[in-house]
This record gives structure tokens, sequence and C-alpha cells, in this order.
């Protein structure tokens, strides 16, 4: 279904989930190292990017560092439940999602398919002061200037924006972006908006287009 | 009787100085003022009576110069007219008697001379009295007049003369003696505080320094110590208390330091099932989705395969949970959570609402760490669905000011089951970890840390957990305070210095 780089370390778990996920119907590139990962990244374009953390050579944060620094692919990082400190780092690093080690493959293949869904398009054009929203092209422009934002980023965007004003708690974000269950992490969306804000705002620290309602979540607008 | 007795003494109790700083100043000020007082007494005493004795002796030879100087030019038998000049030589208040003649003046000595006047004709000497007369102190002096023959020889010459003389001046010298000695008293008083407020502070201050340390040392901080001050009796106790302190710490440390070893050995095994665990749960899944197609005993073995190794998965996941529990790396992450609907989402999310009754009279609103709070609910239903007895009903019930999560109260979460209880002998075990309460449990599928893992949680939101038995059933009380950070000095949560709020939680809303 998808052309997925899985960046493991370990022999057995990279062959086990790549068995597991070819299963699942993604054809699974591996890479045992971040260097490795990042040339063979290069080398040929994939869809989305599994990502170990714990790497010998640079590490996983600088990995996903990278990826988000060369363009849009998606990256889930694989983390150890409880290990706050990874995944505060990697949400900061640019992760789209994380699943907790060690990761059931079903679930794994849950939230890639999630994240892919997320670069499906929709309706029409929207256009809110300088901010032009193509749904269609899944184009965000800021002042006739394109905006590079990642599957995460613009289906957060897309939602926030389908209705301007409305309130949205974190935990309907998680559903409707991340497609998360009740349990799901919230320091998702925070990540995000920030990320988010520092591409479209032209002052993140006071956003005009994401903002955030105290208690309750995030709207778009009102401008 | 014994009351008033009882009274007295707690009354004496009461009064007497508890600090040793006032025992010391008192003492020092009665050893000091009694010392002072006594030995000004006893020198005034003896200088007012070589006084007295001076003035005694004084006024008696000049009487009797007197007397002498006269005396030979008497006539004897002496007429009253002799007696007269003889009395006008002694000077003012004096009789003078020779048989029945009297001569006197108007302040002579009068009936109370008898005890002098026996003395006087028994010994035919000078006899003195001390005498008080309209309260001023006097002197009352008889003495004979002698005749001294051609040969020496002395007689009486029958003729007597009493005379009294004030003693007032010297009176008046003592008196001044006195008020000195008094004053010499009063002058050491302050002395004696100043003395014994220095004494005392030479032996409090290394005192209060090993108070101080002891209090340190109780308080946990073992590194405590107190410098021993000179070579006496002090310095000795101080340097023994210094060397109880440092075994103590020895102790601590060797003991710290083991069961760090205990806690990382558990959490490094973990960490390294970890990723064996993780091909395994990959492949299982593939030999899982390829099941259908085999045989019956191949097929029954990959079932196996599956559900042991999410066993396995869950119980490492459960032991490195304790492990951060013990390491006090817990984090709690806060936010705002309506703990009726965070209840009905776990029996949701595990297929239970059909066979658990939740009753909650609407939203109760806590700051919780959302997945915490769910383990814990997990864990106490899952429990009673396997040892109890259907219905299962939870109970979510708050007091205080609820709603914002600000202020105090709690949050109340009751799992009841109609079962046959806890055993008496297991209900003090029931939080243990691995604790086989009976036979059935030990083929029960829970891993045996559920419970211990659900009252850690509990403990790191400040709130509690309890196990008791109803007349139907088992039932379980979990306690969350509403605002777990608002009552930080609850005790509960203490043994996890990590264990508070540090992920965005409320107030993460500004970014």
């Amino acid at each position: 279904m998808a052309t997925i780089l899985l960046i493991e370390d370990d022999p057995g778990v990279r062959r086990g989930l790549q068995l597991a996920l070819s299963r699942h119907g993604h054809e699974v590139r591996t890479a045992e190292t971040g260097e490795d990962g990042l040339r063979a990244l290069g080398a040929a374009a994939c869809d989305l990017v599994v990502l170990d953390l714990m790497l010998p050579g640079i590490s996983g944060f600088e990995v996903c560092r990278r990826i988000r620094a060369a363009g849009g692919v998606p990256v889930v990082m694989l983390t150890a439940r409880g290990d706050d400190f990874d995944v505060v780092t990697g949400l900061e690093a640019g992760a789209d999602d994380y699943v907790v080690k060690p990761a059931q493959p079903t679930v794994l293949d849950a939230r890639i398919r999630a994240v892919l869904r997320r670069s499906a398009p929709s309706d029409g054009v929207r256009v809110h002061g300088g901010l032009r929203i193509d749904t269609e092209a899944l184009t965000v422009t800021l002042h006739d200037a394109p905006v590079a934002l990642t599957p995460t980023e613009l289906r957060l965007l897309l939602t926030l924006s389908r209705a301007p004003g409305r309130v949205f708690s974190r935990r309907q974000l998680l559903e409707e972006v991340w497609e998360h269950d009740y349990l799901g992490d919230s320091r998702l969306v925070d990540n995000c908006v920030q990320r988010l804000r520092a591409k479209i705002e032209e002052h993140p620290a006071a956003p005009e287009y994401v903002q955030t309602v105290r208690g309750f979540g995030y709207r778009f607008g009102p401008l | 009787m014994t009351g008033g007795l009882r009274r007295a003494g707690a009354w004496a109790h009461r009064l007497r100085p508890r600090g040793l700083r006032t025992r010391l100043l008192v003492a020092f000020v009665l050893v000091t003022v009694v010392g002072a007082a006594a030995a000004a007494w006893a020198a005034a005493g003896s200088a007012g009576t070589a006084l007295v004795d001076g003035a005694q002796e004084r006024l008696t030879g000049t009487v009797a110069d007197r007397v002498a100087a006269l005396a030979p030019e008497l006539d004897y038998p002496p007429d009253e007219e002799g007696l007269d000049r003889l009395r006008a030589a002694v000077g003012p208040n004096t009789l003078v008697t020779y048989e029945d003649l009297r001569s006197a003046d108007a302040d002579a000595p009068g009936p109370g001379i008898g005890p002098v006047r026996d003395a006087v004709r028994e010994r035919d000497r000078i006899s003195v009295r001390r005498i008080t007369d309209d309260g001023a102190p006097k002197l009352l002096i008889g003495m004979p007049v002698m005749l001294t023959d051609t040969d020496g020889a002395r007689t009486p010459s029958g003729i007597e003369v009493y005379t009294v003389r004030d003693l007032s001046g010297v009176e008046g010298q003592i008196d001044v003696l006195t008020r000195s000695a008094v004053a010499a008293s009063a002058l050491a008083l302050p002395l004696a505080v100043l003395l014994a407020l220095l004494a005392a502070r030479g032996v409090l201050r290394p005192v209060r320094d090993l108070r101080d340390t002891a209090r340190r040392l109780a308080d946990g901080d073992l590194g405590a110590r107190t410098v021993p001050q000179g070579a006496d009796e002090l310095a000795a106790l101080t340097a023994t208390v210094n060397e109880m302190a440092a075994s103590l710490q020895e102790s601590m440390a060797q003991m710290e330091r083991m069961r760090a070893d205990a806690r990382r050995f558990a959490s490094d095994v973990s960490h390294e099932l970890r990723t064996p665990l993780s091909t395994l749960t990959a492949v299982v899944d593939v030999l899982a989705s390829a099941a259908d197609r085999m045989e019956a005993d191949d097929r029954e073995s990959v079932e196996l395969a599956v559900t042991e190794t999410r066993r396995l998965v869950a119980l490492v996941e459960e032991l490195m949970e304790v492990s951060r529990f013990d390491a006090g790396s817990a984090a709690l992450r806060l936010e705002e959570v309506d703990a009726a609907e965070a209840v009905r989402d776990c029996l949701r999310a595990r297929g239970w609402t059909d066979r658990v009754a939740v009753e909650a009279d609407g939203p109760v609103g806590l700051l919780a760490d959302r997945r915490r709070l769910d383990v814990i609910v997990a864990n106490l239903v899952g429990n009673a669905l396997r040892h109890g007895a259907p219905p299962v009903r939870v109970r979510v019930a708050g007091d205080g000011d609820g709603g914002e999560g600000t202020g105090g109260g709690e949050v109340r979460i009751e799992v009841a089951d109609e079962g046959p209880g806890l055993p008496e002998d297991v209900l003090p075990h029931v939080f243990d970890r691995f604790y086989k309460g009976d036979a059935a449990r030990t083929r029960t599928p829970g891993s045996g840390l559920g419970l211990a893992i659900a009252l850690e949680n509990a403990r790191l939101h400040g709130g509690d957990l309890v196990a008791e038995n109803t007349e139907g059933g088992a039932r379980f009380v979990l306690r969350l305070p509403r605002d777990p950070g608002g009552d930080r000095d609850g005790g509960h949560g203490v043994g996890h210095p990590g264990g508070h709020a540090d992920g965005p939680g409320h107030g993460e809303e500004e970014r």
C-alpha cells in the first residue's frame, strides 16, 4: 500500500517488523543506522519513515530533524513507554506520531495509515486573510509564497479551518487528525500547533490563525 | 486532701524552671546572693560587736575615772550633800546611794537597776547591762565606790553609783555597716546574673549545637556533624554523636546502594527483554495472519504463542512501571479529566460496558494523569471481574468544590462486586507485589502487579486506594484529590520526587 523506510538497529526487530508490515500490505525497506536511512531516503523517495529513537551513530532525534529539514516525509517514532523525555524530544524534532515498544504491528499499521490519510485531498480552496489553502492540490500559500507543510500539519490546518471560529479540544483533534483513541497524548497536538504556527503565523507568539482557547483547545481565527 | 497535695505538687512542678539556662541562672544567683549576704552579715555583726564593746569600755572608763577622782575627797560616812556632789561629778542620768540615802536627778535609773545592783553588791565590782529605754539602746552602769587603806587593801565604802549612758550613736554606726553589707550583696546580684549567663552560654552553646545536629540527623540529613569544642564531657558526647552519625550514614549509603542496584537490575532486565519481545510481537502477528491455513495443532500453537507473547509484553511493561515507581522517576502528566467519562472510556475500550454498571451524578472534574487513572480503573474492574461475582458496580462521586479542579475536595471511585469478598488473611496483602492470595489467583491472567501498580498510581496523585469487605462482596475505594498540585503537602506522593506534573498539562494552553 505504501513505501515505508524502517530505520532500526536490532536485526531481529528490523526483520520482524519488516515481515509484519509487509503482511499488512506495505513495501518495507530497511536501514540499520541513521546515516544509512538518510542515504536511502536521498536515493529513493518513500511515503513514510518508521524510526527507532535508540540508534548507534547519529541519534533518532537527529535523523528526525534532518528528515524534517529535507521535506515533508512523515515520521512515526518507536519509543519506550514512560520515557517521556524521548517522546517530548522526538515530537519537538518533528515526528508526526509515536508508537510505544514493543510495537504491535496492527497498532503500528493503524498509525501509519492514519498519517498517510492526512495527505488525502478534499474540496475547494479556502482563503483566510493572507492564507490560501487549496484543499484539492493540498498546497498552502501565505501572501502568495508557498508554505511547505508536513501531512500532519496540513491535516491539522485543514481540520481547524474547516470550521473557522469553532473550538476543537485536544481530544477531538487527536481523534480527527491522529485517529488516536481516548488515551491519546495531547502533546502531539501542542507540538504540531507550534510547528504550524512557526510556518504560517507572522508572530507565532501572538498567533492570528491558530489561536489558543485557554482551558479548551484551539480554534481557527476569528481573523 | 490528696487532691490538694497533687495540685500543690503540680503547681510546684510548673514553677520549677524548665530550661537549663534558667536553672543555672537561679542556682548561680542563689549561691552568690546567699554567700554575699552571709559574708556581709557576719562582717557587719562582728564589727558591730566590736563597736559596742569599745563604746561600753569607754563609757565605763569615764564613769570610773570621775568616781575615782572625787572619791578621796568624800567624808565617810557621807552625807546627802556628798552624795549630790558625787552625782554631779558623774554626770546626768545618775543615781547615787548609801544605805538609806539617795541622790538622784530627774532621769536617774529607776527600778530596773535591780540585777545590776545585785551584781555590784555581790562582787564589789563594776557591772554593766545593756537596756532599752523608750526604744533607744542604753547602757546601765553600776559601780561601788571603793576605799583604799594605807596598806593598799580595797574595801567597799557602801556608796553605789548607777548611771545610764546613751548607745544610739553606736547603733547608728552599726546601721551604716549593715546598710553597706546589704548594698554589697545587692551589688553582687547583677554580677551573679552576668556570670550565670556567661556560664550558661558556655555550657549551652555546645548543647544547642548538638541538639541542632541531632535534629538534622533525625530529619534525614545524615551529613550533619558538630565540631567538638575543648576536651570536656560535652566534647566527648559530641564526638560520640558524630561517630554514631557516621556509622549511620555508612549503613544508609550501603543500603541505598543495594536498593539502587536491585532497582537498576529490574529495570535493566525489563529493558533487555523488550528488544526480543519486539521481534516476537512482530512475528507472532505474521504467524497469526497465516493461522487460518494451518492444521489444528499448528493453529493452536500459534494462538498460544500470540496470547503468551501478549502476556509477556504486559508483564514486562508492568515490571518497568514498578521499577519507575521504585526509582522515583514516575511522572504525572496532569490534565482536566471527567472521572465519570474516564471510567466509561476505560470500560468501553476493554469491552466491559455490558458487564459493569457505572453510577455517577454527572461530570466529576479533576486534574489527573489520564493514562494512570485508566490503569487504576482497568486494574480494579479487571480484578473484580476475575475474582468477584457480578454485578460489578463502579460509583463515581466528588465532594468539595468541583468543576475547575482548583480548590480542595476529592473524587471517590468505588469498585464493588457481589462475590465472596476478600479472605481476612488476604486483605492486608492485597496490594503486595505478586501476592498469591489463593490458589485460583495463580491461574488467572493477572500479572500479580496490577493492584500494586494501581496503589502506586493513586499515591502518585496524592490519593489513596483501600480494599475492604462489605456485606455483599469486596469493595475497592480510590480517593484522588481534585488538584494533586494544590495540596502537595498531603504527604502521599512524597516518596516520588520526580512525580509531579511536568508535561503539557493545565497551563500549557498558553503556547
